[in-house]
């Protein structure tokens, strides 16, 4: 099996790619299919941002190992303008792009754990997981 | 990919068969639109049993094509939203508020008949 994907992600067809390939590896890795609903609709979204924001950038997705479960890491970077107030970005409504995108509060919740790290004209990178119950 | 378009009397029904692209949903927000002026429909069912991820553009988009097909007088109804996609959309937030949803086809077709028979007894 294969345990890590990377989608490079410059255009609307690339986030349908991302999700796709993403979901086929956290169903292949035991995810049941709701779960594996959620890490597509994380990748969606976190690829929907880059778009947005960044235009181009690319999203990770692969297999962890934790001390006794196994899960799925996502992440997705660009090296777009970054987000200048990451906490305010991560309160529901919060939205620079004309609404495109519930932003980042949404996504945190399909999760288990969620990281963004931003600095301004530096790029963003957000680190999504989700581990197998 | 195009989402074909079947008019059934006064009724239009979209079905979704893949995924659909950004350019995808706006290709069938214009589509729809303008089918329901040219033939003059009263309702529209758009049917996603086949979407397996419901994002935020793609409910913005529906929620959108419902808003404009109600200010032509016509009412839409989105069925087949599979169990997995609306746990997704709950927690990410998506409401879809003020879209009439239904569990499938059938239902829509029902629900669509009880809306017009009481009104327009041509239908």
């Amino acid at each position: 099996m294969e345990d890590e994907i990377q989608v490079p992600i410059n255009s609307d067809q690339d986030i349908i790619v991302a999700r796709q390939k993403g979901r086929s590896l956290a169903t292949a890795l035991g995810f049941s299919s709701g779960d594996a609903t959620l890490i597509a609709t994380t990748i969606s979204e976190l690829a929907r941002n880059i778009v947005a924001y960044a235009a181009s950038g690319n999203i990770r997705v692969k297999v962890i190992n934790g001390s006794t479960r196994q899960g799925i890491q996502v992440i997705a970077h660009d090296d777009g303008p970054g987000i200048a107030d990451v906490q305010r970005a991560m309160h529901d409504g919060f939205s620079t792009s004309g609404g495109l995108g519930l932003g980042l509060p949404g996504v945190k919740r399909l999760v288990d754990e969620f990281e963004i790290v931003s600095e301004e004209n530096q790029g963003t990178t957000v680190t999504a997981k989700k581990w197998k119950p | 990919m195009d989402v074909p378009i079947l008019k059934q009397g006064y009724f239009l029904i979209a079905t979704v068969q893949s995924a659909l692209t950004d350019s995808d949903l706006l290709q069938l927000r214009s589509a729809l639109v303008q089918r329901v002026v040219r033939c003059r429909s009263r309702g529209v069912i758009v049917d996603v049993t086949s979407l397996d991820v419901m994002d935020s553009f793609a409910s913005r988009t529906l929620r959108d094509i419902a808003q404009m097909v109600r200010l032509r007088g016509a009412k839409m109804v989105i069925v087949g939203i599979q169990p997995e996609v609306a746990f997704a959309m709950v927690q990410l937030g998506l409401k879809l508020e003020n879209v009439t949803t239904a569990l499938d086809l059938e239902e829509g077709l029902v629900h669509l008949n009880q809306e017009f028979s009481s009104t327009d007894k041509r239908l």
